[in-house]
């Protein structure tokens, strides 16, 4: 087997990895941002924040995009081999879980900061266009509904983290490496 | 003797409109608003009065003799969003126990054309005063005047978020007012 065409485009893993420490970041940011007092702390990180969130968009769209374009390697035949069906199927299901999240939160993010009266106005300079009206109501669902897609997203991150160390760890089939850097072992 | 009672009340007749036009000058606070434009990192955010009243002796036509004064209640504030609308009464922003109220007094009115003028006057607010120069264009359909106008303010003049929030590359410093008034008893321009 060359272990090269095994790999991940280089363009997917760099999006992978750079998109993976996003959303670590992205999450513990939002976690801590929402209960700090009214100060300039808060008014900061909340802009960064949104500010990220629309470069989270923007990477995950070239993302897909590159993915469609580009489809990612299939599973070696023998890792899929040792899987269960329902190890098969989840593995197909988290990944467009994932993907659906990954546009799904930030949308719901910017939609919140629109209700609530607050344009996006990216990195300060770049205003984008609210897609739902200034309306207190509809900010009130926005912001769960941000809040539980994120949790979402973090939930099925650490099953896509979970599966792949197991894999890595347990199985010693050399998946993870498909998205590394280093050194090719298959 | 009648004819003197009926030529006096002629003559009252004849003076009421200008009498009336002045003293019964009315604002309709259900069609007025005031509203206000700050940033964020870049990111306008607007926000308006609920409560505001004036007292207007205005005749377009002796521009010079005018007197516009206007208050506005400090703690009807709002910027549509909660959590906000319950930072701005404090200290820091419009200290609304101490200074309950904002005040404006025409100082000079300057008619410019048929429907624009130029209201000079001493803007009061948080206790601290500064010259502002309003131009205001007016419209009359019927027995209605609508006065619209926008004007730029500094919020650091009024000590406006003072403190931590005194760094303008946060909250920027410029602050843009909005209004649009519907008058009663305006006479024609």
């Amino acid at each position: 087997m060359n272990p090269v065409a095994v790999r991940y485009h280089l363009l997917a893993r760099v999006l992978h990895a750079l998109l993976g420490l996003l959303l670590v970041g992205m999450f513990a940011v939002g976690l801590y941002m929402a209960d700090l007092p009214f100060s300039p702390l808060r008014l900061k990180l909340y802009n960064w924040h949104k500010w990220a969130g629309v470069v989270v968009l923007t990477l995950s769209l070239v993302r897909l995009l590159w993915r469609l374009a580009s489809p990612p390697p299939a599973l070696p035949i023998g890792v899929l081999g040792t899987m269960p069906l329902w190890q098969r199927r989840a593995h197909g299901v988290a990944h467009v879980g994932l993907y659906l999240l990954f546009f799904l939160v930030p949308l719901l993010g910017w939609a919140y900061s629109s209700a609530s009266g607050f344009q996006l106005v990216v990195f300060g300079v770049w205003p984008l266009p609210d897609w739902v009206p200034v309306n207190e109501t509809l900010a009130g669902l926005l912001k769960p509904a941000h809040r539980y897609a994120a949790y979402a997203l973090a939930g099925l991150v650490l099953v896509h983290v979970s599966a792949a160390l197991k894999h890595h760890f347990v199985d010693r089939d050399g998946l993870l490496s498909r998205m590394g850097f280093g050194r090719v072992r298959a | 003797m009648r004819s003197f009672v009926l030529s006096a009340t002629l003559l009252a007749a004849s003076f009421a409109p200008l009498a009336v036009s002045v003293s019964a000058q009315q604002l309709l606070p259900a069609q007025s608003e005031i509203g206000f434009v700050s940033r964020q990192m870049g990111a306008p955010v607007s926000g308006r009065f609920k409560t505001f009243d004036a007292k207007l002796a205005f005749d377009p036509a002796k521009p010079a003799a005018a007197n516009i004064a206007f208050s506005v209640d400090m703690g009807s504030a709002t910027l549509g969003d909660r959590e906000t609308d319950a930072e701005l009464p404090k200290p820091v922003w419009f200290a609304v126990a101490q200074f309950p109220k904002a005040n404006f007094q025409s100082t000079a009115v300057k008619r410019l054309d048929a429907t624009r003028f130029e209201v000079a006057g001493k803007l009061t607010i948080k206790g601290l005063s500064s010259e502002v120069l309003i131009p205001v264009t007016l419209a009359q359909t019927g027995a209605q005047t609508v006065a619209t106008g926008s004007f730029p303010i500094k919020r650091l003049t009024f000590r406006i978020g003072d403190q931590e929030w005194s760094d303008t590359s946060m909250v920027a410093d410029a602050v843009q007012v909005n209004f649009r008034f519907t008058l009663t008893g305006v006479p024609k321009l």
